[in-house]
C-alpha cells in the first residue's frame, strides 16, 4: 500500500533565503509523526507545504496519491482531507463556535446545515465543550478556543492532521487539555503530524519522531531511539537544552 | 430680509435642492462602494495584473482634483464623443469614480487589517479563496472599515457642492440662485450651512449606531 504521506526533495526558499533544503519523509495510514527542533529549522514551513498553505519550490509532496507541487492538483478539494490546526487557533472571531465548525462543510456542501449541527455537537462533546456551542471564540479560554480548532478541522472528516505548534500559545494549565483531545484522536488511528516542543507529548504518543535542523532532517526514529538513544550530535545538544 | 422669512420664502426650493444633494449623494455612493469593493480585492490580490489596474484607477483619481473630473466627463467627454450626458449622469459618475478610489483604499486597508492567519484557516478547510474572502475575512474587515467608510459618506456628501459648476440644481446652486434674486448673501449661506450640517449629523449619529450594532468583542 503507498504512504499516506510521501515527500521526496522538497526544498522551500523564501526569497533568496533556503528554509528547506532537501527533505524526504514517508507518513504511513494511522502513524503519529513529531516534528522537533530548534525555532528556525523548518519544521512549521515543512508542515505548511503539506497541505500547500507554503507553495513548494522543488520536490514533490503527494498526499493521499495527489501531488501537492503539481500547478493543475485541485488543491481545495485535497485540503478538505487535511485538517491543520494553528498554534494561534485561528477561530473566526465574528462566528459563534458551532458556526466555525459548521461553516466549512455547509459552504462545501459535505453535510445539510441540520446534519453539520448535530456533527458539531457530537464534536464538541469529544472535545468537553458542548456547553459552549453558542459562545463565541472570545469568551473562551486559549485551551477551549484550540479545541474548538481542533473539532472544526475535524467536521472535514479528514483522514489527516497537521498540528502546527498546537499548545505553544497556551497558559501551561491548558496544554494536559489539548493533549488530551489529541491523544484520544491518535488513540482512534487518526493520521497526525505533529510540530511540537511537548517533548512529554512526543514520547508518550508518536510512533516516530523526526528532528530537523538548518531545513534536514538531521535523524528520525522510535521516540525511544530519539530520545533515550540519539545518535546525532546536534540531536544530543538539542535535546540537553530542551530536556 | 431676515432668516426667518428667507425660509418662509424659499424652503420648498431649499428641501427640493437638498433631496437632489441626497440624490446624488446616494446614487454615488452605491456605484462607488461597488467601485471601491471591486478595486479594494484588486488590489490585495495575488494578480499583478489586477494589482496595477487598481493603482492606476487610484492613483489617477486621486490625482484629479473633483472640479476636474466633473468639468472633464460634463464638459469634455460629450465634446470628444458626441454623447450628451444629463447633468445628474455625470454627476453621479464623476463622484464615483472620485470616491471609489477612496473607497477602494479602506478596503484594502480593511482586508489588510484581518490577521492572516484567518485566510489560512479557511483556506486549510477547503474554502476557495472566494469563498474565504467572503465569508470569513469581509465580515471581519467591514468591521474595521465602518468609521472610515462613513467618513468618506461625508466627504462624498459634501463633494456634491463642487458638483454645483455643472450646473445641478444641488443645495449650493440653488443659493446662490436664491442669492442672485435676494442678495442675502449672509443669511443664505447661514441657512444652507444649518442645512448641511444637521444632515451630517443626523448621518452620523445613524452610523455610530450601525457601528455599535456591528461590533463584537475581540
Amino acid at each position: 500500500m503507498p504512504s499516506k504521506v510521501s515527500v521526496k526533495g522538497l526544498k522551500k526558499n523564501f526569497g533568496f533565503l533556503e528554509v528547506l533544503k532537501g527533505m524526504d519523509v514517508e507518513i504511513e495510514e494511522g502513524e503519529v509523526v513529531c516534528l522537533i527542533g530548534p525555532s528556525g529549522s523548518g519544521k512549521s514551513t515543512f508542515l505548511r507545504c503539506l497541505n500547500r498553505l507554503e507553495t513548494i519550490t522543488e520536490g514533490s509532496v503527494i498526499v493521499d496519491g495527489v501531488n501537492m507541487a503539481d500547478a493543475s492538483t485541485d488543491l481545495n478539494k485535497i485540503r478538505e482531507n487535511i485538517g491543520m490546526v494553528f498554534q494561534h487557533f485561528n477561530l473566526f472571531p465574528h462566528l459563534s463556535v458551532i458556526e466555525n465548525i459548521t461553516l466549512a462543510p455547509v459552504e462545501l456542501k459535505k453535510l445539510t446545515k441540520e446534519e453539520a449541527k448535530e456533527k458539531a455537537l457530537e464534536l464538541l462533546k469529544t472535545v468537553g465543550l458542548e456547553d459552549k456551542a453558542y459562545a463565541y471564540p472570545a469568551q473562551l479560554s486559549g485551551g477551549q478556543k484550540q479545541r474548538v480548532a481542533i473539532a472544526r478541522a475535524l467536521c472535514m472528516d479528514p483522514d489527516i492532521m497537521l498540528f502546527d505548534e498546537p499548545t505553544s500559545a497556551l497558559d501551561p494549565e491548558m496544554v494536559g487539555e489539548v493533549l488530551n483531545v489529541m491523544k484520544d484522536l491518535a488513540d482512534k488511528g487518526m493520521t497526525m503530524v505533529v510540530v511540537t516542543h511537548e517533548i512529554g507529548f512526543a514520547r508518550e504518543v508518536s510512533n516516530r519522531v523526526i528532528f530537523m535542523d538548518g531545513g534536514y532532517i538531521v535523524e528520525e526514529g522510535t521516540p525511544d531511539q530519539i530520545f533515550n538513544h540519539p545518535q546525532n550530535p546536534r540531536t544530543i545538544d538539542f535535546l540537553d537544552k530542551v530536556l | 430680509m431676515s432668516i426667518i422669512e428667507l425660509i418662509q420664502q424659499n424652503y420648498m426650493v431649499l428641501l427640493l435642492a437638498m433631496g437632489k444633494t441626497l440624490e446624488l449623494t446616494f446614487l454615488s455612493l452605491v456605484f462607488a462602494s461597488v467601485f471601491g469593493l471591486i478595486f479594494g480585492l484588486f488590489n490585495v490580490s495575488k494578480s499583478r495584473v489586477l494589482h496595477i489596474i487598481a493603482n492606476i484607477y487610484i492613483n489617477v483619481i486621486r490625482g484629479v482634483p473633483l472640479i476636474v473630473l466633473g468639468f472633464f466627463i460634463y464638459f469634455g467627454v460629450p465634446l470628444a464623443t458626441g454623447i450628451k450626458l444629463d447633468g445628474l449622469v455625470a454627476g453621479v459618475i464623476a463622484l464615483s469614480l472620485n470616491a471609489g478610489a477612496y473607497m477602494a483604499e479602506i478596503v484594502r486597508g480593511g482586508i489588510q487589517s484581518v490577521d492572516k492567519g484567518q485566510m489560512e484557516a479557511a483556506r486549510s478547510l477547503g474554502l476557495s479563496y472566494g469563498k474565504a474572502m467572503r465569508k470569513v475575512v469581509l465580515p471581519q474587515a467591514i468591521r474595521t472599515m465602518i468609521p472610515s467608510i462613513i467618513n468618506q459618506f461625508i466627504i462624498t456628501l459634501k463633494d456634491t457642492s463642487i458638483l454645483s459648476v455643472i450646473g445641478l440644481p444641488e443645495l449650493v446652486k440653488q443659493g446662490q440662485i436664491i442669492i442672485s434674486r435676494t442678495f442675502e448673501s449672509f443669511n443664505v449661506w447661514i441657512i444652507i450651512a444649518i442645512m448641511y450640517l444637521i444632515v451630517i449629523n443626523i448621518l452620523s449619529f445613524v452610523a455610530k449606531r450601525v457601528e455599535r450594532r456591528l461590533t463584537y468583542a475581540k
